[in-house]
């Protein structure tokens, strides 16, 4: 009778199986006997038998414990092939995926990247332009080479026409910036004359000797004021006096807030 | 007694000389040692049925480990060595429960 099989086959085997049948068990396996049994084999004995029972527990105790340390030691090396393949199926399509979500965020790097760069260049053009329009517009001071003017009277004042004529030849000949006194001049200047005979500039009191500061080209300028029947000539009709000086570099340095426009509003861009 | 004995001196050797099990062997190695497992059980049962045997203990023993290991081993062959393996731990398994539960009964009439 083998020990194993002999549940399976054993006429005991079967009987063992359903817990109802304890009153069927023979006497020889109360439990009192079979610890009896159990302490006598227990007791060692030298016999050829026992030691190679004890031999193949040893077997089996050191094949169990070299298992379980393999199979904590390696984790892939006791795979199968075909979970091998499985694991890498799933490592592959994960490096896969990560892959594609690189593509993803370097495309939408590269165009914050790009996005950014537009936003600076913009940013700048519009500084730039700020900085032109600051000085055309009297908004900003500005420095540069010029003329400086000053006219003097002697016993006659002169007529705010006379004035003005200076400011348009100074205008034909290219000047950029241009203050009289403490008045910064632009687009929209004028000269009328004030009560009690002042002249107003953009509705400031200027009072002779008027100084002007023009930022252009200082050649061009000079000649353009000094041309036999130009403006230097009709202030010195009036009875004025007239110094034309190139300066280098002069500072135009009066300024105004342009105001905004009430009526006029930009031509809505072309879509 | 020194069945126990010998379980625990073949542990330490394994502790201590920590061998590196070959890989032609690895497949093999978990499903003899359930094996194994199953004959020691079916051993104890014998022992309390009085029906223990030396001799057919130790081939009963040998032929369980050999057994299961060509079934995997064939099973490998075929392509179906997961399955197998299964198998073989399967039913290993319900005998080593069915042969504790045969066991139990012995000792604790329960």
């Amino acid at each position: 009778m083998t020990t194993d099989e002999a549940p399976q086959r054993g006429a005991p085997g079967a009987q063992e199986e359903p817990p109802g049948t304890p009153a069927a068990a023979p006497a020889a396996t109360t439990p009192a006997s079979s610890w009896r049994t159990l302490r006598r084999v227990l007791a060692p004995r030298a016999t050829k038998a026992q030691l190679t029972v004890a031999l193949l527990a040893a077997l089996l105790g050191f094949a169990l414990v070299v298992q379980v340390q393999q199979h904590r030691d390696d984790g892939l090396g006791s795979l199968r092939q075909d979970e091998l393949v499985r694991v890498l199926d799933e490592v592959t399509r994960r490096g896969e995926e990560l892959e594609s979500e690189v593509v993803a965020l370097r495309a939408q790097r590269a165009e914050l990247v790009t996005g950014a760069d537009t936003e600076l260049a913009a940013r700048e053009a519009a500084e730039q332009r700020a900085l032109v329009q600051g000085i055309l517009a009297g908004r900003l001071p500005a420095v540069g080479p010029g003329v400086r003017i000053v006219l003097g009277v002697t016993d006659r004042a002169i007529p705010p026409l006379t004035l003005y004529n200076v400011l348009e030849e100074l205008r034909n000949a290219g000047a950029e910036a241009v203050q009289v006194n403490d008045v910064r001049l632009t687009a929209s200047s004028y000269f009328v004359e004030g009560p009690e005979g002042v002249v107003l500039a953009d509705g400031e009191t200027i009072r002779p000797p008027y100084v002007w500061l023009a930022i252009g080209d200082p050649s061009t300028m000079s000649s353009a004021l000094q041309i036999p029947g130009g403006a230097m000539a009709q202030v010195r009709g009036v009875g004025g006096t007239t110094t034309v000086t190139e300066v280098d570099e002069l500072e135009v340095s009066a300024t105004r807030d342009p105001v905004a426009p009430r009526f006029a509003t930009p031509v809505p861009p072309e879509g | 007694m020194i069945a126990i004995v010998g379980l625990l001196i073949g542990a330490i050797i394994g502790l201590v000389l920590e061998p590196e099990v070959p890989a032609a062997l690895q497949p093999y190695l978990p499903i003899a040692v359930v094996a194994a497992l199953d004959a020691l059980f079916g051993g104890l049962r014998a022992l309390l049925d009085g029906t223990f045997d030396d001799r057919v203990f130790i081939v009963s023993f040998l032929s369980n480990v050999v057994v299961a290991a060509v079934i995997v081993f064939l099973g490998d062959q075929l392509g179906v060595g997961t399955q197998l393996s299964t198998a073989v731990v399967v039913v290993l398994g319900i005998r080593i429960f069915s042969n504790a539960a045969a066991i139990r009964r012995h000792l604790f009439r329960a």
